[in-house]
């Protein structure tokens, strides 16, 4: 695809996904670049009570290190941070990053809307956002506030999910800068500068 | 002027300024509490409280003190259950209670228990295995509407088949509902796990040690601490634990911020229960 760019100086890149997420995240975190410039953050929501494999099954397809987050980790460039079950997760000053076991937000814990407002507030316009497939509405309102904030939002067009519902919530909530196909997304994401270049 | 208030860096100012006035004022301290989820929870406050802005906030909190018992609601965390984490109770079980078995009496400390619920579930592990006699479980928390909760021990009955399932999973060796009466939608726990269980007022941030025990559990406490504030806390587990004594975290929390990591091994990695090293 053409015409489509990004803004110069994305520093952190924000996910999130629900139902069919899984799938989703194995075709589109491939697409990010080795020795990528910015950090990435996903919350993906899990059935309750199941353990996490999900930083395995994705660093398995991922140039980048895929960890999930400890308490206070700092932020490092050219990693992926996947949310813990049962968590929120949230980035804080430093950058460092931060769990909570506050209310479930949107019945989501870990909330995507939780960690993209976080991001909001200490990334501002150097923020991107993508909110994939799913069922329900978290994220809409963490999306709203990615833009208020001056970042760059995308949302999966919903035709393209395989649960269109949480695309559509925050389409209805947002008007984002991109919505694109989950191809698309991966294109847009090859384009994102390394630090090593 | 800024507009926007919460966010940026006029929230911040602000959020240090309210946590300044209420620790000045009402001696809790919240000033080494991480900020991200601090400013999320303080966000519901300005919509509860109807304040357009911290500055607002901290005014009527200097000014009223009702204003300060609900605004700590809002900035303690009060979500607990009975067995949360049932690998965690099942850890201790097989790797901690062979040990504490040695001692003729046992003290534990159930630190940040909010409303109980931890308290009674390892006062229930104990019974289990024939050590509540012996034992003095120490549960402590700054909010004192939550503790208040704790010692009534009543929780929501419909919480309770998923605690029956942690608990079973935990390696119970008994029916959890030995251990509470159902009424009008409550269960009620029995009342004789309480007479071992010492409910108190204590701040991690601000107040020191207060007993020699065998085990701390501080689990999904130290997450809403920075980590100066962790090391205060870690530094306190480690005066208040015996020689060989053990320490129970949350399962996402470390000990690495704390000036005694290398003073803790590690007992059960992936449950994070760490054992005191004896360095005689």
């Amino acid at each position: 695809m053409s015409g489509l760019t990004l803004p110069a100086a994305i520093e952190a890149v924000v996910i999130g996904a629900s139902s069919g997420g899984v799938e989703a995240l194995r075709r589109l975190l491939p697409a990010l670049p080795a020795g990528l410039a910015a950090s990435v953050f996903v919350v993906l929501h899990l059935p309750r009570g199941r353990g996490s494999l999900l930083a395995e099954i994705f660093g398995r397809v991922c140039a980048l290190p895929v960890r999930e987050v400890l308490d206070k980790d700092p932020v490092l460039p050219g990693t992926v941070y996947v949310a813990p079950p049962n968590y929120h997760l949230l980035l804080d000053s430093g950058p460092q990053l931060a769990l909570s076991m506050d209310e479930p937000v949107e019945y989501s814990r870990p909330s995507i809307t939780v960690l993209f407002e976080s991001a909001a507030a200490l990334y501002g316009p150097r923020l991107l956002a993508v909110i994939l497939t799913g069922a329900g509405a978290d994220g809409a309102e963490g999306l709203a506030a990615v833009q208020r904030a001056g970042g760059c939002c995308v949302v999966q067009l919903p035709a393209d999910a395989s649960v269109p519902q949480m695309p559509a919530s925050a389409l209805q909530r947002t008007s984002a800068d991109f919505v694109l196909t989950l191809e698309d997304i991966m294109s847009l994401f090859r384009q994102l500068p390394r630090s090593s270049a | 002027m800024k507009g926007e208030g919460d966010d940026g860096a006029v929230g911040d100012i602000e959020l240090n300024l309210l946590v300044e006035a209420i620790y000045h004022t009402y001696h809790y301290d919240f000033r080494g509490y991480a900020r991200a989820s601090l400013r999320r929870r303080l966000k519901a406050a300005l919509h509860h409280f109807g304040c357009a802005t911290l500055s607002q906030l901290q005014s009527r909190v200097l000014h009223e003190a009702a204003v300060f018992g609900e605004l700590l609601e809002y900035l303690t965390v009060q979500v607990s259950e009975m067995f949360r984490d049932p690998g965690y109770f099942l850890a201790l079980r097989e790797k901690v209670v062979p040990l504490l078995r040695t001692y003729p009496s046992l003290k534990i400390w159930v630190a940040g228990c909010s409303t109980g619920e931890e308290a009674y579930s390892m006062a229930i592990l104990l019974r289990e295995e024939g050590l509540l006699e012996r034992s003095l479980i120490y549960a402590t928390d700054i909010n004192p509407n939550a503790l208040r909760k704790a010692e009534a021990g009543i929780y929501d009955a419909a919480k309770v088949p998923e605690y029956t399932e942690n608990h079973r999973r935990s390696g119970g060796r008994s029916s959890l509902s030995d251990y509470y009466s159902a009424a009008y939608g409550r269960a009620i726990l029995d009342k004789s796990l309480r007479r071992n269980i010492v409910f108190s007022d204590h701040s991690l941030a601000t107040d020191s040690v207060f007993a020699e025990v065998q085990l701390v559990s501080c689990r999904n406490v130290l997450i809403y601490f920075d980590r100066a504030l962790q090391s205060r806390a870690l530094d306190l587990f480690h005066e208040a634990l015996c020689r060989k004594g053990f320490l129970g975290i949350g399962l996402r929390e470390s000990l690495r911020f704390s000036s005694h990591a290398d003073a803790f091994v590690e007992v059960a990695r992936e449950d994070r229960i760490y054992q005191k090293v004896d360095r005689a």
